[in-house]
């Protein structure tokens, strides 16, 4: 019984375990919604404007922006900076031995971003620079240390600061301040930035509008056959006792 | 006659055609009472198909390439027509195979399927579980992401581990020192040919082994033992077609909205069918700070990581890994139960299939976690039971206080 109950113990505190090893970076919810066209191609228009500068979108086709409600003439009177044809992807001019020369690292390809990183991430990290003297470029991250990018959106942000907060023998960041405006206020940066994650997340995936509407076609039809054959297994097994 | 039996006659007198749809299918006597727990081994067989089907269009746009893999698998997702819709049937049939193998392994211990008769089929099914995790480890290193790639690592390390042997072991099979573009190629070989083919063939040893002898059900007793003084046929047993075929098609469709849901709604599963790192292309100077096997895999990473290494080789936990894969092979011999049936056996069997459960979820749970000394601890305690499970067994199954097995089926 003693033995039982140290089992039942042990069972209990499975999730503590897994609890505890969960490293605690606090993320804002990114507020995505791949409904909101409007939304979508703001983004786009960021995207293609701030980061297409040194970050590539190899998986990315121009054209692909269609989906998204944009005709091909405006696609390519718009955003059409770095290729010839709407239907080339998302490459950057940038050349990349400079770039590892200049950041430390080459800027990593976005096209699956939103997949690996999570949104609520970019969010966060797009939001989260600040002043620090201490590195190259004059900026740090709250939730990438010592990241190798700067600022690009600064001129829209303007300049936040750190304020800390002591947690037990360290110091720790407890949140951000601006210091120096931009052209923006930080609510309409913050929706400026929700609207590249909206896009950096439907860029992640373009077919997941048609995959979320097909999905639900396939499982209507699989209803409907399921009583079919439901019917039909009971008409066959009525004799069997 | 009509022109059809003429053909079929013309067939028959040189191939069995007729013979072999009687003797599997419309002639199969399968007992009357299977459960829940009996589709699954027909849904196995239909994953195995989406697998194949899928594979073949998944291999006419993918590149086995170290330079073009990553890409042009988001070149699939994304400029070949359906190719996204392929590539998540594929991704998703991946973990569902799984789902269905262990549910299917779980029913075969519930009712004592690996008794005798059915040694053989039992030994046959551990063979396709192998294969099939060899399968689903060798395709998840060609997406070639970090995931992929270190992942991949890991598992062929576990070779070098071999003593003597095990550094040129590990060379062997990586064709390189570490794992690269001739890895991908050897890998890309096995998964599309040589290992499918294995899967083939054993699936269909298994099947004939099963109509050899018969399904057992969920009662555990055999209905070739009450058969019809007239017809000869098992008084309990029903036709296979069209009485079996009805009913898996319900099971299939239930099956397969559980399966499109995962697909069009939740592809990745929360991060368990498609890693978020593994959209990070494969880069052989960055170690990911946490390398989690998928999620079918964990139990035994579990195990190999519960064994503390010794005088600083990893190889104990490698042997006890392989040891807890090799030991449900003896199964049927480990068995002494007078009753094949859970119906009908006594509470010790009962509690240590039980544990059995619990601790392979547990292990299972735990294998995606860091390591911790917490978290080893727990895995060392679920590790011991899930051994003592297997090497107590003939010993606590022979004392066990069993009930009589029913004369005929029961509901």
């Amino acid at each position: 019984m003693k033995r039982l109950k140290n089992f039942l113990f042990l069972l209990a505190a499975v999730p503590v375990v897994a609890f505890a090893s969960e490293a605690g970076v606090h993320l804002d919810k990114a507020p995505v919604n791949l409904s909101d066209q409007d939304s979508l191609q703001r983004g786009a228009r960021m995207f293609v404007n701030y980061c297409l500068n040194c970050h590539s979108a190899g998986s990315m086709r121009y054209s692909r922006m269609q989906d998204i409600g944009l005709t091909e003439d405006q696609i390519k009177e718009n955003l059409l900076f770095a290729a010839e044809k709407p239907g080339e992807t998302m490459k950057v001019g940038m050349d990349k031995k400079d770039a590892k020369a200049w950041f430390g690292a080459t800027p990593p390809d976005l096209s699956v971003i939103a997949r690996s990183r999570s949104a609520d991430w970019l969010y966060t990290y797009l939001r989260g620079f600040y002043r620090d003297g201490t590195r190259a470029t004059g900026w740090n991250n709250t939730v990438f240390d010592k990241v190798g990018m700067p600022h690009v959106l600064w001129s829209l942000q303007g300049e936040m600061a750190p304020v800390y907060k002591k947690e037990g023998e360290h110091e720790v960041i407890e949140r951000l301040e601006l210091v120096k405006p931009g052209s923006v206020t930080l609510a309409e940066y913050d929706a400026m930035v929700g609207d590249l994650v909206n896009y950096l997340v439907w860029m992640g995936e373009p077919a997941q509008l048609q995959r979320k509407q097909l999905g639900l076609i396939v499982l209507a039809f699989l209803a409907v056959f399921f009583v079919v054959a439901y019917y039909l297994k009971k008409e066959y097994w009525k004799d069997i006792h | 006659m009509s022109a059809l039996q003429k053909m079929m006659g013309w067939v028959d007198d040189r191939f069995p055609l007729t013979a072999t749809y009687k003797a599997h299918l419309s002639e199969y006597y399968a007992p009357k009472n299977f459960n829940f727990w009996y589709f699954f081994g027909s849904l196995a067989l239909l994953v195995l198909v989406i697998q194949i089907v899928t594979g073949i269009f998944l291999t006419m746009n993918y590149k086995p390439d170290s330079e073009l893999a990553f890409t042009s698998v988001e070149y699939i997702m994304r400029d070949v027509e359906w190719g996204w819709l392929i590539r998540y049937m594929h991704s998703t049939g991946a973990s569902m195979f799984f789902v269905v193998v262990y549910l299917h392994m779980f029913r075969g211990l519930m009712y004592g399927s690996y008794r005798k008769p059915r040694e053989l089929i039992w030994i046959f099914g551990v063979l396709i579980y192998l294969a099939l995790m060899a399968e689903a480890f060798l395709g998840y290193l060609l997406p070639w992401g970090q995931m992929s790639f270190w992942g991949a690592q890991v598992i062929v390390n576990l070779f070098a581990a071999v003593p003597f042997i095990g550094e040129d072991l590990s060379v062997w099979i990586r064709g390189d020192y570490v794992i690269s573009d001739a890895t991908l190629n050897r890998f890309f070989a096995f998964h599309v040919i040589a290992l499918p083919l294995v899967l083939i063939a054993l699936v269909a040893v298994h099947l004939v082994a099963l109509h050899e002898v018969g399904s057992n059900n969920p009662d555990g007793i055999e209905i070739k033992k009450k058969k019809d003084p007239v017809t000869h046929l098992p008084l309990d047993g029903i036709p296979f077609h069209p009485y079996y075929t009805v009913k898996d098609i319900v099971g299939v469709i239930v099956f397969l909205m559980v399966f499109t849901a995962i697909l069009f709604f939740a592809p990745e599963m929360g991060g368990y069918f498609i890693e978020a790192n593994n959209f990070v292309p494969a880069d052989p100077l960055k170690t990911p700070a946490h390398i989690a096997p998928l999620w079918y895999f964990t139990p035994f990473y579990a195990i190999l990581r519960a064994v503390p290494p010794l005088f600083g080789s990893q190889f104990p936990g490698v042997v006890a890994m392989g040891l807890s894969i090799v030991v449900m092979f003896f199964l049927p011999w480990l068995d002494r139960g007078k009753v094949k049936s859970i119906r009908y056996r006594g509470p010790i069997y009962k509690t240590m299939l039980a544990l059995f459960i619990v601790s392979f979820i547990g292990l299972g749970y735990l294998g995606l976690l860091p390591s911790t000394p917490v978290a080893t601890i727990f895995a060392q305690v679920f590790s011991v039971i899930y051994f003592l499970f297997f090497l107590l067994m003939p010993w606590y199954t022979s004392i066990d206080k069993t009930k009589p097995e029913p004369e005929r089926v029961t509901g």
